[in-house]
């Protein structure tokens, strides 16, 4: 790519190399550092970087301006070194006024560079952020300990788009770019991408792509220019496995993998689907692959975007439901209808803070529960789990494999944090990927006689037959029903057999799953960590440095919670310990020590946030020193 | 899916062609067995190859329609039929899709869904057997039930309205709205096949006698002696008379509808209100004759097309949509879809 503007350094700076980075943009929800963030990211992962990002919103869309609860904040770990997490700490933080400083200086390190906008603490600022008069953070040696750089960005920002045809609104909205543009000075990054990116977004208005690029490149030259900055950072490319690679979310993979899915199994995809943060994104990243046959149905609730999936499904097509925790509740009753009609579904919950509307914008792993029990009746279904946001893909790929072999419904979690959080994705060829067609039964399995919908094969699966299929008409419904002919039947012992036939199919999943193994150590020792889903990244960096450092303990991630890996109970009687960390109080902890009788330690966290690094560390050094 | 040509070769079905091999359990004289004896004497009239029909009811007494049709069937969960069949239809808009509900399943549990399923207009013909009580759960009242109705859960009287079915269909945008009874089997055919030609959800609620917990209800509409006073048989084009003999008829005074009687004051067959299904203001007028009187006056009850309109079905919106777009755009690979446009090389 070839720069726009002279990169030589405009004063004496020393570039720093850096292994890895963590930059906290941080500011008001009108503040644009959502888009900030993203195209930091995207540069970053461009120039060959592995990345982490950990987007943080308000509950509400436009909480008061300048107050705590509107701070809205975007993280990047970004290094030439292989990255699981986005970061305990950071390195720089962005602070656009006073409450985001507020909120987020705490996480920066020791003797971290903090960036701020001072137009964003005057009085006005410093008291809607909740200081006391007169305080002023700025200047009470709070920031005693950091590198500061205070900025009046708001007024450079009008100072360089002064006799612009655009109103005062939209160029105070143009200061995140002189961020931006600084912020790429600083590290060394091209802002071509950028540039790119703001001509094809604002291409119908040319005003305001002028207006972004000329405060981008102000950034820039204030950087250059000013001597305030003696130092620039250089984060090598990271020394990723070759390859194409591109960035991706976890709710962005998630429907990639259900196109993809569709795909390989020769089935129509349909989604029912009721807004939800923060699932919605997979509402709205699906409803644009209308070339590829996707049908999108934004449903009036979650009931009827579960019985609308169901409907799809029973006709013969990929039926999938998304959702987070209080939709997952409203989809309960339906579950318990598709696991007795005994038809694949794709049930997809993106959890965040419970219960009700608890924490809706943070994250949390608290519905594994109500996954695996939240049922009427006797009714288990298969549990999985997404670890990052690239597994979204590999996971829904999964779920749809063992709904449509299995002919059942399959619960599929990831979380806020991966949904949001990005990642760089080695993509596969669409010619790598395993096809698992479906072949829809045409001919009579009970020749001369009626048609069994509910005779099965070995893996205990039920015929899936499409209505339309001539001769073969049968009915099918939520009472009991017989066992094979699936005709109506309140017999008592054929209900106790129907409810032991149904649990036995999908406890033989287990024989078509990969055992479990360990993810990072060996197969016995003193400790292992076991994990399930979000947790993936922070868990595998805690135990590597552990091992790095030495330590006995190995990390052992679950993709398949229900049903389990059939040896992971002889796996995980191989250590001395056990520690189950999780974003809840608890909920893996006693599925593993009811099915295993194992006495495993629990790490508990619930506080929407994701565990840092040294959380788990301090943890696992603490059980090993005991 | 059968060619015309197959269809045309294949023998005329029979209603006992549409009959399956489970034995109806309905209360015996339960006006539910009227309605399966005229769906399955409609159906071969109307040609649709049995496999590729799908019913698709709730729970309730009535819900166990589906059972009895040798076709496809869901017999699913109360008050969701409407969400289940949208599916099926959405993903296969060739199949003939069927739905059945009481009226708690239709109005109550299932209120919500009927609404939005009559906004969105899938090629759907919806029929609702109101019998004015919850049948399966043993007598409670129900949504359409009469204020003041004693039943288990009300033994001092309910003290609440009822919807009227045709004017919350109406309000829902319904693009057809018809009413029948389980009583009149050559009406509730006509109904039925008017339904089914009606591309557009069809709406037809069925008055349905429940022997057991709601006994003659809707007798004043089917038996001899006050049939013809008090219901107003519909047809298009035909001027509203009802009556013992014929002598009464309806006329619209700007909105306000005026009984007269056709034996005195001159008043003339000519002067009366003619029936006009496709006229939403005055379906409006027609479906309130209900529980609204006028100077104290009860109107007959209305039975037939109450509202017909042509509108594009939801299942063609969303088909066409996916068309236009892949005809303009082309279907991309699934390698395209992977990479997205932003990606980068590491060698
Ligand atoms: C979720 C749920 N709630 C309650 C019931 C119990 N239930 C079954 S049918 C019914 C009402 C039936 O009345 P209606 O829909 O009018 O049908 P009918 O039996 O009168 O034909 C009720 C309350 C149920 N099956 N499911
Ligand atoms: S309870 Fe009433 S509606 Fe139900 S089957 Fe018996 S008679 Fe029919
Ligand atoms: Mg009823």
């Amino acid at each position: 790519m070839e720069s726009v503007i002279d990169q030589k350094p405009g004063h004496v700076t020393s570039l720093v190399e850096a292994d890895s980075i963590v930059i906290r943009f941080s500011g008001d929800s009108g503040d644009g550092m959502q888009l900030t963030g993203t195209q930091f990211t995207d540069t970053a992962a461009f120039f060959g970087k592995d990345i982490s990002t950990f987007p943080e919103f308000p509950a509400e869309i436009r909480a008061p301006i300048g107050t705590t609860a509107g701070v809205s904040g975007f993280q990047v770990h970004f290094g030439s070194k292989e990255i699981f997490t986005p970061g305990d700490e950071y390195d720089v933080l962005v602070a656009m006024n006073s409450a985001a400083l507020k909120v987020d200086l705490h996480q920066l390190k020791k003797g971290g560079i903090v960036i701020v906008n001072t137009a964003g603490f005057d009085k006005k600022n410093l008291g809607l952020a909740g200081y006391a008069d007169g305080a002023n953070p700025l200047e009470d040696g709070t920031l005693e300990g950091y590198t500061v750089h205070k900025i009046d960005v708001t007024k450079f920002t009008k100072e360089c788009l002064a006799g612009s045809s655009l109103g005062m609104k939209e160029i105070e909205r143009s200061k995140n770019m002189f961020v931006l543009g600084l912020l790429f000075w600083m590290f060394d990054e091209s802002m071509d991408h950028t540039i790119a990116f703001i001509n094809e977004k604002f291409a119908k208005k040319p005003d305001i792509a002028e207006a972004n690029i000329k405060t981008l490149k102000a950034g820039w030259n204030y950087g250059d220019h000013t001597e305030i900055f003696v130092n620039r950072y250089k984060v090598a490319p990271a020394k990723l496995p070759k390859g194409v690679y591109r960035n991706i979310s976890g709710n962005a993979a998630t429907a990639i993998g259900l196109v993809a899915a569709a795909e390989l199994s020769g089935l129509p995809l349909f989604l029912g689907s009721y807004p939800i943060t923060p699932a919605s994104d997979v509402l709205h990243e699906l409803a644009k692959y209308k070339t590829s046959n996707v049908k999108t149905f934004q449903a009036e609730d979650e009931i009827a975007a579960i019985c609308a999936a169901i409907g799809a499904s029973y006709a013969g097509g990929l039926g999938v439901t998304t959702t987070s925790g209080p939709g997952m509740a409203l989809k309960t009753e339906a579950l318990g209808l598709a696991t007795i009609l005994e038809i694949p579904l794709l049930v997809i919950d993106i959890q965040r803070g419970g219960p009700s509307t608890g924490l809706p914008t943070k994250t949390e792993q608290s519905d594994l529960m109500q996954a695996m029990y939240g049922r009427h009746g006797e009714g288990p279904l298969p549990v999985i789990a997404a670890c990052s946001p690239s597994d979204c893909f590999d996971t829904i790929l999964e779920a749809a494999r063992i709904a449509t072999e299995h002919m059942t419904p399959v619960i599929v979690l990831t979380d806020g944090y991966i949904a949001n959080g990005s990642e760089p994705w080695r993509f596969p060829a669409a010619a790598d990927l395993k096809p698992f067609k479906v072949n829809f039964v045409t001919e009579n399995n009970n020749p001369g006689g009626t048609f069994k919908p509910y005779k099965r094969d070995e893996k205990l699966s039920r015929p899936w037959v499409k209505p339309g299929t001539k001769e073969l008409m049968h009915r099918i419904g939520g009472l009991e029903k017989q066992n094979e002919t699936g005709n109506v039947s309140y017999d008592a012992k054929n209900h106790e057999t129907m409810t032991r036939i149904r649990a036995e199919k999908i406890q033989k999943i287990a024989d078509y799953i990969p055992l479990a193994k360990p993810d990072s150590g060996k197969d016995k020792g003193k400790l292992v960590v076991l994990g399930w889903g979000s947790t993936s990244g922070a868990i595998k960096t805690a135990v590597r440095e552990a091992i790095a450092e030495g330590y006995d303990v190995s990390h052992v991630h679950l993709q398949h919670i229900n049903p389990f890996p059939k040896n992971l109970g002889e796996l995980l009687s191989n250590y001395d310990n056990l520690l189950i960390p999780e974003m809840n109080c608890g909920q893996l902890l006693q599925l593993i020590r009811a099915k295993y009788l194992l006495p495993a330690i629990g790490l508990s966290k619930v506080q929407g946030l994701p565990f840092t690094t040294s959380e788990l560390k301090n943890k696992i050094l603490e059980i090993l020193k005991s | 899916m059968t060619t015309i040509a197959e269809q045309q070769a294949a023998p005329k079905l029979t209603a006992k062609d549409f009959a399956s091999n489970q034995e109806v359990k309905w209360c015996p004289g339960c006006g539910d067995y009227s309605i399966l004896k005229q769906v399955q004497t409609v159906f071969p009239d109307f040609g649709v190859p049995k496999e590729d029909i799908v019913f698709i009811s709730g729970i309730g007494c009535a819900a166990r329609f589906t059972y009895y049709m040798d076709t496809y069937g869901m017999h699913s969960i109360h008050g969701r039929a409407a969400a289940i069949a949208s599916g099926v239809k959405s993903l296969n808009p060739n199949l003939s899709v069927w739905m059945v509900s009481g009226d708690g399943d239709a109005f109550s549990i299932g209120g919500n869904h009927f609404i939005h399923l009559m906004r969105k207009n899938f090629d759907i013909n919806y029929l609702v057997f109101n019998n004015q009580i919850y049948g399966l759960t043993k007598g409670q009242y129900s949504p359409t039930s009469e204020k003041g109705k004693v039943a288990k859960s009300t033994p001092y009287g309910s003290v609440e309205e009822p919807f009227n079915p045709s004017e919350l269909a109406l309000g829902a945008k319904a693009s057809f709205v018809a009413r029948s009874l389980d009583r009149d089997p050559k009406h509730m055919q006509m109904v039925l096949k008017r339904a089914n030609e009606h591309k557009g959800t069809s709406f037809v609620e069925i008055y349905q006698n429940c022997p057991v917990f709601n006994d003659g209800t809707f007798f004043a509409y089917s038996e001899k002696e006050t049939k013809k006073e008090q219901s107003l048989m519909l047809e298009h084009g035909k001027p509203l008379i009802f009556g013992a003999t014929d002598n009464k008829g309806i006329k619209l005074d700007g909105t306000k509808p005026v009984i007269v009687d056709l034996n005195e004051n001159g008043n003339s067959v000519n002067d009366l209100w003619v029936h006009d299904e496709h006229d939403k203001t005055k379906a409006h007028i027609i479906a309130g004759f209900f529980d609204t009187q006028y100077d104290g006056i009860n109107y007959p009850r209305p039975f037939g097309v109450i509202y017909q309109e042509f509108r594009p079905t939801y299942e063609e919106g969303m088909q066409n949509q996916i068309d236009e777009l892949i005809a303009r755009k082309g279907k991309p690979s699934l390698d395209k879809i992977l990479s997205g446009d932003k990606t980068w090389t590491i060698l």
